[in-house]
């Protein structure tokens, strides 16, 4: 796989230091597991972590600590931590954890919804409020549909590819776009584009009367 | 054993105790890796919870998971402190019922490493030493970003935003500060 698009490091750090909500992560944890190279340096910034980690002034030691947590062992046993390999999709290759556990295996079975153009979509759900992620599924040669967005928007392509300006972005590349960012995405002839997108949710309006046709209009 | 508290064991020593722990269940080597730590995670998850007893008791939970999982750390890929950060990182998000997908290096979608091992050995992306160095030589103002990251549990543009400073600094401080990290790691080579 030859990836030519990258996590920056901010997004990065913030998923090393555990400050990326389900949302964003879900994306950025799928790009890793197909990404190597941002894995090494997801590793470089643990290695940093660590590093502070020695550094940290030790205050206020309880001098029972050490008693306590030796009780606390007699106490455990050890459970045999067996690594039980995932099991094997059959020939289902375009979605690598943890995006199958939110997805399913199969491509083939994803319940698309219609979004004009020969475009779908598929909402995930997770427990994150902040971000709204999506399966997106654009046809051959055909332009992303109009998407407006506030804020940042993360996309993560799983099969066939689109050309966003001059840039073409293909299986495990990921387009990181911020809202000033103008981007007219293309997906290229040939086969369809699948994507994974996270944006940050729509802003929720305080008015009873807008909540309460929201969901009718599903804005 | 008492002796071990502020003076810092190798790596490889640290990753010896580790290994002796894992195959041996020896409460010494536990011990020696308890006193180094455990002063230094129950502070880490202090900064956050600001509550001692919680603080304490994340701690207990952290050691208790070194005890259990000594034996799947790999000193091949990795340094002691930074696995050791990795299973208090998430214990806190556990905590605050965050949740975190991960990949999973079992999974067979998963795209491995290429590199072979042999090479792997000079791009130690850990290797304590050198990133203890060069962490000692970030300007203060990159240093400050990365600790209120790692040990505030605090987004990016939460820090800039508690900084004052626009998110556009901040971002290159974080840049800045990881180009010249990888520059120490790569110049092993
Ligand atoms: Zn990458």
């Amino acid at each position: 796989m030859n990836i030519n698009h990258h996590l920056s490091d901010e997004l990065l750090l913030d998923y090393a230091s555990g400050n990326l909500s389900e949302g964003w992560s879900l994306v950025v944890a799928t790009h890793m597991a197909m990404c190597p190279s941002c894995r090494r340096r997801l590793a470089a910034m643990e290695g940093a972590a660590g590093a502070l980690l020695e550094k940290v002034d030790a205050t206020d030691v309880p001098v029972d600590s050490w008693e306590r947590m030796k009780q606390r062992l007699e106490g455990i046993r050890i459970e045999e931590v067996k690594q039980t390999p995932a099991a094997a999709p059959s020939g289902a290759t375009v979605f690598p954890e943890p995006l199958r556990s939110y997805v399913g295996a199969d491509l083939s079975t994803v319940k698309w919804q219609a979004l004009g153009l020969g475009a779908y979509h598929l909402r995930i759900p997770t427990d994150d409020p902040t971000t709204q992620v999506r399966l997106l599924r654009i046809p051959a040669g055909k332009p992303v549909p109009e998407h407006t967005h506030v804020g940042r928007e993360l996309t993560l392509v799983l099969a066939g590819s689109f050309r966003d300006g001059s840039d073409l972005f293909g299986r495990g590349d990921i387009e990181e776009a911020d809202d000033d960012l103008l981007h007219t995405p293309k997906a290229s002839p040939g086969e369809d584009c699948i994507c994974l997108a996270v944006t940050e949710a729509p802003l929720k309006f305080s008015s009873w009367i807008v909540r309460l046709i929201q969901p009718i209009l599903k804005i | 054993m008492t002796q071990t508290k502020n003076q810092t064991l190798s790596n490889d020593e640290m990753a010896g105790l580790l290994k002796a722990i894992a195959s041996d269940r020896s409460v010494d080597a536990f011990e020696a890796v308890f006193r180094f730590y455990s002063p230094r995670v129950r502070s880490f998850m202090a900064m956050k919870t600001g509550d001692r007893q919680i603080a304490e008791e994340l701690m207990q939970e952290t050691m208790v998971s070194v005890w259990n999982k000594a034996g799947q750390f790999d000193p091949e890929r990795g340094n002691v402190s930074a696995w050791i950060f990795t299973i208090a990182r998430n214990i806190r998000i556990d905590f605050y019922r965050r949740r975190r997908p991960a990949f999973d290096p079992q999974d067979p979608v998963f795209v491995n490493d290429d590199i072979p091992s042999a090479e792997m050995e000079f791009e130690r992306v850990q290797d304590a030493a050198l990133l203890r160095d060069a962490m000692a030589t970030l300007p203060p103002d990159q240093l400050d970003v990365l600790k209120r990251a790692f040990f505030d549990d605090v987004s990016h543009s939460t820090i800039a935003t508690d900084l004052g400073l626009p998110l556009g600094t901040v971002k290159s401080r974080i840049r800045l500060a990881f180009e010249k990290l990888r520059s120490a790691l790569e110049g092993r080579r």
